[in-house]
């Protein structure tokens, strides 16, 4: 027998708490770097899924961006809405005179506008370009009528104005011009809901991308992952790389779109400012800014650690030695 | 150390490979495993790293039934048992050094203490020269010699080895065999799956002979 008890030199290493917090953030540390080293190995590789992520998240992350600048747009148009105030067509001056003392004194109203038919009939014929057809008409088909500007323009407040004014006899119809800009509200706000769904689509791709490509990747490095459970690692401990690898692709991905996006604004910019100018406006693109980028850089970081955290969770409990 | 209580283990294609086996190993022991190949000498080691769960009976590590182990715990269980493979199970994408200290990162060894025990390894096997060699460059004696660093460099309490001399010529077989019994000579049990019967006899330890899943011999080697 070659038992020797006199000698009992071999004890199991042990290792302290702090060395272990050490271990674990060291071992994230060289995760994240090895990972990344490994996509760097293969850049042509790393292009390619990385473009796929990127193109999925270009599509909504440009149609998100132009709605947001179609609301800034209308936005503008928004600052001041105004009532007018369609009187009737055979409404006496004196009426009109008397209407047009009282309507100041109401609580909302900051100023008010008196158009008369013939200035009306001026202005449309000057603007609409029917001024031949216009000149052809026997009497003048326009209303007088009166242009307030609200000092509330909360829509309740704009509400009780109207009814007050719809009350007076004269009046025949009192129009808000809100209705355009709350018409498209909706229709920017439908939008949002459609690129939103649109989105959420196109992240389940680069979800799967990403899912797809770790995959792979845990197959063809099967033989160390079976070594390294063999000798007493945690499901964490072999996850681990995996996961950064995820979470790479999709900063790469989002660093790729955000540029892609960026070179889009720049590249429409000129085209819309000429647009903004003929209508003396000087509306400029807004672009993704800091804020935008670091979201969808952060965002796609997610999407492809959950991407890779599905697959790991799918394929590494299948290696088991055996 | 090691307690195996009638100990049953059938595959699910209906294959027995052990049935009813009762053994023990004290703490520092050294014992050989023999049989011939499908007698159920490679189950018994999987039972031991918890590769297989036994479908009847208890086996007992360090007095731990590892029947009540929840999987999260494996891993820590497979720390102390060292393992050396017959076909080396190394690495080819990195070093010696790094094979060696794949054990030692995942138990969250510092980095300091990793080249250190590393080194110390390497040095017990006569491989310090060649840390920096891929595994695919050394011949099978040394890749060999690589497994066993890396099954000790964790100084676990136990060692296992299946068939570690297999593919060897005997010069070698015996430089190997003399470091298992370096390892035993300072306290860790261990257990060998061979059948290198001159080396087993020239040895004069326990052996224990499996055929067809059962214990025919238990003893000193005749």
């Amino acid at each position: 027998m070659s038992r020797d008890t006199g000698a009992r030199g071999a004890h199991q290493s042990r290792t302290g708490f702090a060395d272990l917090w050490h271990a674990w953030w060291r071992h994230h540390m060289d995760s994240a770097f090895d990972s990344f080293g490994r996509l760097a190995d293969a850049p042509l590789q790393t292009l390619m899924t990385s473009l796929v992520v990127a193109i999925a998240l270009v599509l909504p992350a440009a149609l998100l961006l132009a709605l947001a600048n179609v609301q800034r747009l209308g936005d503008r148009w928004d600052t001041d809405p105004k009532l007018t105030v369609y009187l009737h067509l055979q409404a006496q001056p004196a009426a009109i005179e008397n209407l047009r003392e009282r309507l100041p004194k109401l609580p909302n109203v900051v100023s008010l506008e008196y158009v008369s038919p013939d200035q009306a009939l001026r202005e449309f014929q000057a603007q609409s370009g029917f001024g031949e057809a216009l000149a052809g008409l026997d009497h003048n088909p326009l209303p007088p009528t009166l242009v307030i500007t609200p000092a509330d323009t909360a829509p309740d407040a704009l509400e009780k104005l109207r009814t007050e004014v719809a009350a007076e006899p004269i009046v025949q119809e009192v129009a808000l011009d809100m209705t355009w800009v709350r018409r498209l509200h909706a229709y920017m706000e439908l939008g949002r809901q459609l690129v939103l769904g649109l989105a959420g689509l196109l992240a389940l791709g680069v979800l799967l991308v990403i899912g797809n490509t770790i995959r792979l990747e845990i197959e063809s490095r099967r033989d160390e992952i079976v070594v390294t459970k063999l000798v007493g690692a945690t499901n964490g401990f072999v996850r681990r790389p995996f996961l950064y690898a995820g979470a790479w692709y999709g900063v790469v991905g989002g660093l790729l779109a955000c540029l892609l996006v960026s070179t889009g604004t720049a590249l429409l910019d000129q085209s819309v400012h000429r647009l903004a100018v003929s209508y003396q406006s000087d509306f400029r693109l807004q672009g993704l800014g800091l804020q935008g980028c670091s979201l969808l850089v952060l965002g796609c970081a997610g999407l492809g650690l959950l991407g890779a955290w599905v697959a790991v969770g799918r394929h590494l409990s299948a290696i088991e030695p055996r | 150390m090691i307690e195996f209580h009638k100990v049953s283990k059938r595959y699910p294609n209906g294959y027995e490979a052990l049935s009813g086996v009762t053994l023990e190993v004290s703490e520092g022991e050294m014992v050989f495993l023999t049989g011939h190949s499908g007698a159920g000498k490679s189950t018994l080691m999987k039972l031991i790293m918890l590769i297989e769960r036994p479908s009847q009976g208890e086996v007992l590590i360090g007095g731990r039934n590892l029947d009540r182990l929840r999987p999260a715990q494996i891993p820590y269980h497979r720390r102390q048992v060292g393992v050396v493979f017959q076909n080396h199970q190394l690495l080819c994408d990195r070093s010696v050094f790094d094979n060696v200290a794949l054990p030692l990162q995942i138990a969250g060894c510092p980095p300091r203490e990793i080249g250190r025990r590393v080194r110390a390894a390497l040095d017990k096997v006569g491989l310090l020269e060649l840390e920096r060699a891929n595994p695919i460059t050394l011949s099978g004696g040394e890749q060999q010699r690589v497994g066993i660093a890396r099954a000790v460099v964790n100084k676990p309490p136990v060692l296992l080895a299946d068939e570690p001399t297999g593919n060897l010529d005997p010069d070698l077989s015996a430089d190997i065999m003399r470091l298992f019994c370096e390892f035993n000579q300072v306290g860790v049990t261990v257990l060998i799956a061979s059948h290198d019967w001159s080396l087993i006899r020239s040895l004069g330890a326990r052996v224990i002979t499996l055929e067809q899943g059962q214990i025919i011999h238990d003893g000193v080697a005749a």
